[in-house]
């Protein structure tokens, strides 16, 4: 109550942003675009789930999307490649560019969208076979069968992932053997094999000790140099950590957009002031 | 007070407990039940019983004497004796009566005798009885006279019988032969000719003309089998002679002398004189015997190894026809058809299927996989052949897919149950990594979906192996002359007819001239079907278990 007379002093309290954010010092106005939405609505049957979406997302930067349960955050990480082809009824308007191609064209093939844009889930969902063949299992899609090849890829993505010195003396033991956070970890080792442009990451700590999740954050604070990030969280001090720009949904529609230090210090709009102080969500 | 506590315990639930562990139990002590009758009656047949010899007083007759084996005892009552004209000693209400085993049927007219004890007189067990196994009209049972070649005797008297047992070895190994070159090189030559004979038909069928050459060719080949043929007749005759060189003389229990010669003599034992380790191999020999040989006289004697190799046959073909077909049809309907009010009626239908009875089944498939299906394909390619059926007659093939299409709603169902249980996520982590849906299913959903199948696998096993009604319109027969495997190209036969072990015991057991003689083995062919059924669905768990360890973690 009181936070609503003296609102950066009351964030400041909320969320200590100055002592946590690693981001760099950024401005938008400089990066390079790697996504670009435009007008963009989504429809599940007659719902419509997203209201005109405007926003680009910087190249190599990690871009956090916060908001309440619902507000549709997903739903716009699951459009970036696609995985809403999956259900029948959802039905898209507007243009969602990759590199400046719009991804909702019939001349995109989905599986190429798809391993330039890899997913992290919330729950890990490691395949029943080995570590091994986890982190192989993107090449083998490809054709990609040589066992030299095959053999440097899966190291590289593991010690990507940071997860190389856990797993080495074990690469051929299943992978349903491992610990959560090893597994997600295991998982984001599977999604850089490939290669993508962009990494989606959905709540990928939410299932996971404190521990873990730390491990998590070092390793999106690491990746960000090769790949551009995406990561949806519940967690305003996980954006705050790892994001270096935020953007705050609600009711399905992008409320407020910009640097991560500056949303949270400074937020231009009563709703997200309101969210990220804790008076809704 | 009791009244409270009786309706405490009603609420405590333990009634319930004990209403569930009581029919569990019920269900338990019947299939025990149910396999110990079997086991036991059937097992016992194989125990080589000492031999009786009885003096055999009915009123107003001469005394006989009576030699055989004791099967079964039961007791009768005063009043029904009294009937067949026996007086029992006043006070005593009841007698027991005697099935004896009296063999020579082909000289007694019937092999079992029911005696009455009270008209029993003195029951011996002399040592130098003879229970002689024959090809022909079951067992013999008697005391050796001598050994005979050619006519004349060799050994009499004691050492008769070590003589005997000599040359028994040496008539079963020609029997052997001879065996194997019927089957074997005299049936090469027979699917030689039969070829031949297709190939000359079918330049007929082309209209060639009878003089050229390749008649000519023809002739030429079947020359040269008629040769070898001619050669292997002689052969053939030579082993005949050496087999019918030796006899035996045996006398009867009647005092009948007999004379048996060696070739129509399985086994010679002497049961009285045999200790109990004696017997004990002989009887895992009679066992040994009973699953490995063929049977003889009509199903009620020797072996029912053609019937364990049918079912096991006809099982394996019919699992090989139904996974792939269950599980696309499972993998379409749950994975690819848009689920609607269509694809709801399929799956009633699909269900409704295992429901139908299964001699339906079999009328379907005498009627689509034989006739039209059979009759086409005798057209298209047998046509030399015609009119004698090729695949237009119940086979091993047809009973298999006729079985196929019984079980393959179980395939379906079980098939669908485990696509449905694949978690979301694991899906999901797959195409966000560029495979296509079909790449999905086929690197990752489908390996995680196998256990499933093979739960759907080991049902439809179970329930194809204990199938008799629609096999016997579709290809199942009382005596089949050959296995649907053998040394004659393409060695494996589909279209050959087969024996099945349910059948046999419906065949043994109800359409067998000498009941008593059939029964133990009706027995013992069901403990066999019993076994085998356990055998196949133990080796599918087995399999589908060492498949679920692999993907235990990812059900949960």
């Amino acid at each position: 109550m009181e936070a609503a007379n003296q609102p950066a002093a009351s964030v400041a309290r909320a969320i200590n942003i100055e002592s946590i954010h690693r981001g760099d010092k950024v401005n938008l106005a400089d990066e390079k675009i790697c996504l670009e939405v435009k007008d963009f609505d989504l429809y599940y049957g007659d719902k419509q789930a997203l209201h005109g979406i405007n926003m680009t997302i910087p190249k190599n930067r990690v871009t956090a999307f916060i908001g309440p349960s619902g507000c549709g955050k997903s739903t716009l990480l699951r459009c970036f490649n696609r995985m809403n082809d999956l259900i029948d009824s959802v039905r898209v308007d507007g243009e969602m560019l990759l590199d400046g191609v719009d991804l909702n064209t019939a001349s995109v093939n989905v599986a190429d969208l798809r391993r330039q844009v890899g997913m992290v889930f919330q729950k890990p969902n490691p395949f029943p076979k080995s570590i091994y063949e986890n982190v192989a299992y993107g090449l083998r899609l490809q054709g990609v069968n040589d066992r030299l090849t095959l053999d440097k890829v899966v190291e590289k993505s593991l010690k990507g992932a940071a997860l190389w010195d856990e797993v080495k003396d074990r690469l051929h033991e299943s992978a349903m053997g491992m610990s959560g956070g090893q597994q997600q970890r295991l998982v984001i080792a599977r999604a850089i094999a490939i290669e993508p442009e962009v990494l989606l990451l959905d709540e990928p700590a939410s299932a996971l000790d404190p521990l873990s999740t730390l491990k998590i954050e070092e390793l999106i604070y690491e990746l960000k140099d090769k790949y551009t990030i995406v990561i949806v969280t519940h967690n305003m001090q996980q954006a705050a950590r790892v994001s270096d720009y935020t953007a705050f949904m609600y009711m399905g529609e992008l409320i407020e957009f910009g640097a991560t230090d500056e949303l949270f210090t400074n937020p231009t709009k009563k709703q997200t002031e309101d969210y990220i102080t804790g008076r809704y969500g | 007070m009791s009244n409270k506590s009786f309706s405490s315990w009603m609420k405590s639930g333990s009634p319930w407990v004990w209403l569930n562990a009581g029919a569990v139990s019920i269900s338990l002590v019947m299939v025990v039940g149910l396999l110990l009758l079997i086991a036991v009656r059937g097992l016992s047949h194989f125990w080589p019983a000492d031999l009786m010899s009885v003096s055999y007083i009915e009123p107003g007759k001469e005394a006989v004497t009576l030699i055989g084996e004791k099967i079964d005892k039961e007791e009768v009552t005063a009043q029904q004796l009294n009937r067949v004209g026996v007086e029992l000693p006043a006070g005593q209400a009841s007698a027991e009566r005697i099935l004896l085993k009296v063999g020579n049927r082909d000289y007694f007219g019937l092999d079992f005798r029911w005696i009455n004890q009270p008209w029993m007189g003195e029951v011996t067990y002399p040592q130098a009885l003879l229970s002689i196994e024959r090809r022909e009209w079951g067992h013999f049972y008697g005391r050796l006279l001598s050994v005979k070649q050619q006519g004349e005797i060799v050994v009499s008297g004691e050492d008769a019988y070590q003589e005997l047992q000599l040359r028994l070895k040496r008539s079963n190994k020609l029997v052997s032969e001879i065996k194997a070159l019927e089957k074997g090189e005299i049936g090469k030559i027979n699917a030689g000719l039969e070829e031949l004979r297709l190939e000359k038909r079918k330049l007929e069928l082309k209209h060639v003309a009878q003089g050229s050459l390749q008649f000519a060719e023809i002739t030429a080949s079947e020359k040269v089998l008629d040769l070898s043929y001619k050669d292997l007749q002689k052969k053939l005759a030579d082993l005949y002679a050496a087999l019918n060189r030796d006899q035996m003389m045996v006398v009867m229990s009647d005092g009948r002398e007999v004379e048996i010669p060696f070739a129509k003599v399985v086994e010679v034992y002497q049961p009285n004189a045999m200790n109990l380790l004696e017997k004990f191999g002989v009887y895992f020999h009679e066992l040994w015997k009973f699953v490995s040989g063929d049977p003889r006289e009509a199903n009620t004697e020797g072996g029912v190894f053609p019937a364990i190799f049918g079912t096991v046959m006809m099982v394996m073909i019919m699992a090989v026809l139904v996974t792939p077909f269950g599980v696309v049809a499972a993998v379409y309907l749950k994975e690819y058809a848009t689920q609607g009010p269509v694809i709801r009626l399929i799956r009633i239908a699909v269900n409704n299927l295992a429901g139908v009875p299964s001699i339906v089944y079999g009328v379907f498939g005498l009627g689509f996989f034989v006739y039209f299906l059979g009759g086409s394909i005798d057209e298209l390619f047998f046509q030399a052949s015609l009119p004698s059926p090729t695949f237009g007659t119940p086979g091993l093939m047809w009973a298999s897919l006729t079985l196929a299409i019984l079980t393959v709603p179980v395939v379906i169902v079980a098939t669908e149950e485990g696509l449905s249980r694949i978690p979301r996520a694991i899906r999901e982590g797959s195409l966000a990594l560029g495979a296509t849906k079909a790449e999905t299913l086929w690197r990752t959903v489908l390996p995680m979906a196998a256990p499933a199948m093979m739960t759907g696998l080991i049902l439809a096993v179970a329930r194809a192996a204990g199938e008799v009604a629609p096999l016997m319109m579709v290809g199942v027969v009382k005596l089949a002359p050959a296995l649907a495997v053998d040394n004659i190209a393409p060695y494996l036969h589909l279209d050959r007819q087969f024996m099945h072990l349910g059948f046999h015991i419906y065949d043994v057991g109800f359409q067998s001239p000498n009941v008593e003689a059939a029964r133990p083995l009706v027995y013992a062919t069901a403990l066999l079907l019993v076994m085998i059924i356990i055998v196949l669905n133990l080796a599918a768990i087995s399999i589908r278990n060492r498949l679920r360890e692999n993907f235990k973690a990812s059900e949960n």
